[in-house]
């Protein structure tokens, strides 16, 4: 049939090569023990993500992934593992959302949580190495940012609030943090960004 | 690489008559408004595709006005009964469904937000309405009672020439949205009794952006567009004449072949489904087993996720649809699906074959091959691949 409008692919090239090649896959069988585990996400936003982490010398030695979820998430989460490789417990603690995306080419802007679940899963494996091993997590607290600065409140506390299931609404939060009680300039962002916990972390 | 068409129930090919008709009169330029030749030409096709189009639906073609398709259509009755309503109409509830297309569903809301009466019926896991629960809802009050003939994502056929009597007892009128029906099974304006019909030409084979709506003589209805006296003033806007020719054109073939058509793609649909549950291990078949539009098959793979099962089967050359919210930008899952009582994780697994009268068994054959290793791809991935017993 006659047609003068060829069509891009959805998302980009390097998207669709790891959407149909993904890379440090978990299979079936396989023989990995993982040092450190994370999952994240919930069934109810369609996406659900478990990273597995090998850890030697302080370093991300190997790691596997699976995940329920759409094309974006298959490419976010094989990115992010090829990114993750090699770094160290540090440097793959500070890997973001954007970094992955940028590796990636971009996303659409509604698929960006799609990222944020690699790398929270990511975050997530590494805090189970350290407490299995019985160290503390220096990284935790230098990788959280002030959400509210009146009261001094940064999203790893309103993340551990939502995944604890203490905080449901942003009514619970203020209620609980003070957030956005003072000079309210926050109140945007922090809802947002809670918006966005409560999806992940709804059960 | 093969090309497997199967989203027919988003829109579909136009036949070749179709456009076959349509390039014979591309130059068919006058407004059939006018009253000289040319106009008289271009009004004649317009009046030669309205007889078409009542033709298909067994109704008097003088309640057929012509629209931009089916959303135009539906509005068009909702519009017109909010209006009534703020004119003192003494009945001023409306009745519709949980699962009818956005645009009524929408509408609904809308309509809701500005403080007017709006009961939705639920529908069971098949997808039916209940007779039993519209009768409860209805009373003296009801104007409106809205259900959809077929549904586009289950593909469930409503028991509407049941539900439009029960509409006209408690003296309310009755719509139907029969987009998905029309060309694929009868829709049969007399024997129904029905007042409303909503249609849009692309999904049987016409033009895209050309629809219409059918009223019964003397119902109420209020101009959507005013400022012309095109559609006895219902509808004002000079005339899509080649449109509209193109509609007619695909109203006659669907009349033409509807039996044998419906016959065939429930061949293919029903190929297809038997196929897929003895290939593929834990599926679920979304919808009525039964009363069901004939090209259409939901299934559900639990354990898979819906936009990557559509993405692969893209890159096969297959086309589908999904009811996972991922593919859609939304969080939710298909609220047609939600409102089947179909669990989250189920909906966001779901896909959508839509056959059209351009499929083939080779077609089929060609899926049966190419979906078990996708599916069975997707979920060695996924993470809830334990709870998957296949
Ligand atoms: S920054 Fe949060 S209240 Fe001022």
């Amino acid at each position: 049939m006659a047609n003068s409008f060829m069509s891009q692919w959805v998302y980009t090239d390097t998207v669709k090569e790891h959407f149909m090649n993904p890379r440090n896959l978990w299979q079936d069988g396989e023989d990995f023990e993982a040092d450190g585990i994370g999952e994240v996400g919930s069934l109810a936003c369609g996406d659900q993500m478990r990273v597995g982490i090998k850890v030697v010398d302080g370093k991300i030695q190997d790691l596997r992934w699976l995940t329920y979820g759409c094309a974006s998430a298959i490419a976010s989460t094989s990115m992010m593992s090829e990114m993750a490789i090699g770094m160290t417990l540090e440097e793959a603690y500070h890997l973001t959302p954007t970094m992955i995306m940028d590796e990636l080419g971009g996303l659409p802007e509604h698929k960006f949580h799609c990222s944020v679940l690699g790398d929270k899963a990511l975050r997530a494996a590494i805090d189970d190495y350290l407490e299995k091993q019985g160290m503390p997590n220096p990284y935790k607290n230098k990788v959280a940012k002030v959400m509210c600065e009146c009261k001094n409140v940064t999203d790893v506390q309103i993340e551990e609030l939502v995944k604890a299931g203490k905080v449901h609404s942003f009514e619970e939060l203020q209620e609980l943090t003070g957030v956005s009680t003072v000079c309210g300039k926050c109140k945007n962002k922090i809802k947002e960004e809670l918006e966005e916990l409560l999806h992940i972390y709804s059960k | 690489m093969r090309n497997v068409y199967l989203d027919n129930n988003a829109t579909t090919p136009m036949a070749k008559e179709v456009i076959e008709l349509i390039q014979d009169n591309v130059e068919l330029y006058g407004n059939a408004s006018s009253m000289h030749r040319s106009g008289r030409d271009a009004d004649t096709a317009v009046e030669w595709a309205r007889e078409q189009v009542a033709s298909l639906l067994n109704c008097d073609k003088k309640g057929i006005v012509f629209t931009s398709g089916a959303s135009e259509a539906n509005n068009f009755v909702f519009l017109t009964f909010r209006d009534l309503i703020d004119e003192g109409y003494k009945r001023n509830r409306i009745i519709t469904t949980t699962i009818e297309h956005p645009c009524i569903e929408e509408t609904s809301q809308y309509l809701i937000s500005r403080g007017y009466k709006v009961d939705f019926l639920s529908v069971d896991r098949t997808g039916k309405i209940s007779l039993k629960e519209l009768e409860e809802k209805l009373g003296d009050d009801v104007a409106l009672v809205s259900i959809m003939t077929g549904n586009n994502e289950v593909g469930t056929i409503e028991p509407i020439k049941e539900a439009c009597a029960l509409a006209h007892k408690a003296g309310a009128l009755f719509h139907t949205d029969a987009t998905q029906a029309i060309g694929k099974i009868e829709v049969d304006v007399k024997d129904w009794d029905v007042d409303y019909v909503s249609m849009s030409a692309h999904k049987f084979y016409g033009p895209k952006g050309v629809g219409a709506l059918y009223h019964r003589p003397g119902v109420p209805l209020r101009p959507l567009i005013h400022g012309g006296h095109q559609e006895s003033g219902f509808r004002a806007g000079t005339y899509n004449t080649l449109a509209i020719a193109g509609m007619g054109e695909a109203a006659r073939l669907a009349k033409l072949n509807l039996k044998e058509e419906a016959e065939y793609l429930w061949k293919l649909r029903e190929k297809l489904r038997k196929g897929i549950e003895e290939r593929i291990p834990n599926v679920v078949i979304n919808g009525h087993p039964t009363d069901c539009l004939p090209g259409t098959l939901d299934v559900s793979f639990p354990c898979a996720e819906g936009e990557s099962i559509l993405l692969y089967l893209d890159m096969e050359g297959i086309q589908v649809s999904t009811g996972s919210a991922c593919a859609t930008g939304s969080l939710e899952p298909s609220y047609v699906l939600l409102a089947c009582g179909v669990d989250v994780e189920i909906a966001h697994g779901s896909i959508r074959f839509s056959l059209g009268r351009e499929n083939t068994e080779e077609d089929i054959d060609y899926v049966l091959e190419k979906l078990p290793p996708i599916i069975k791809r997707v979920r060695m991935m996924s993470t809830r691949k334990e709870q998957n017993n296949g």
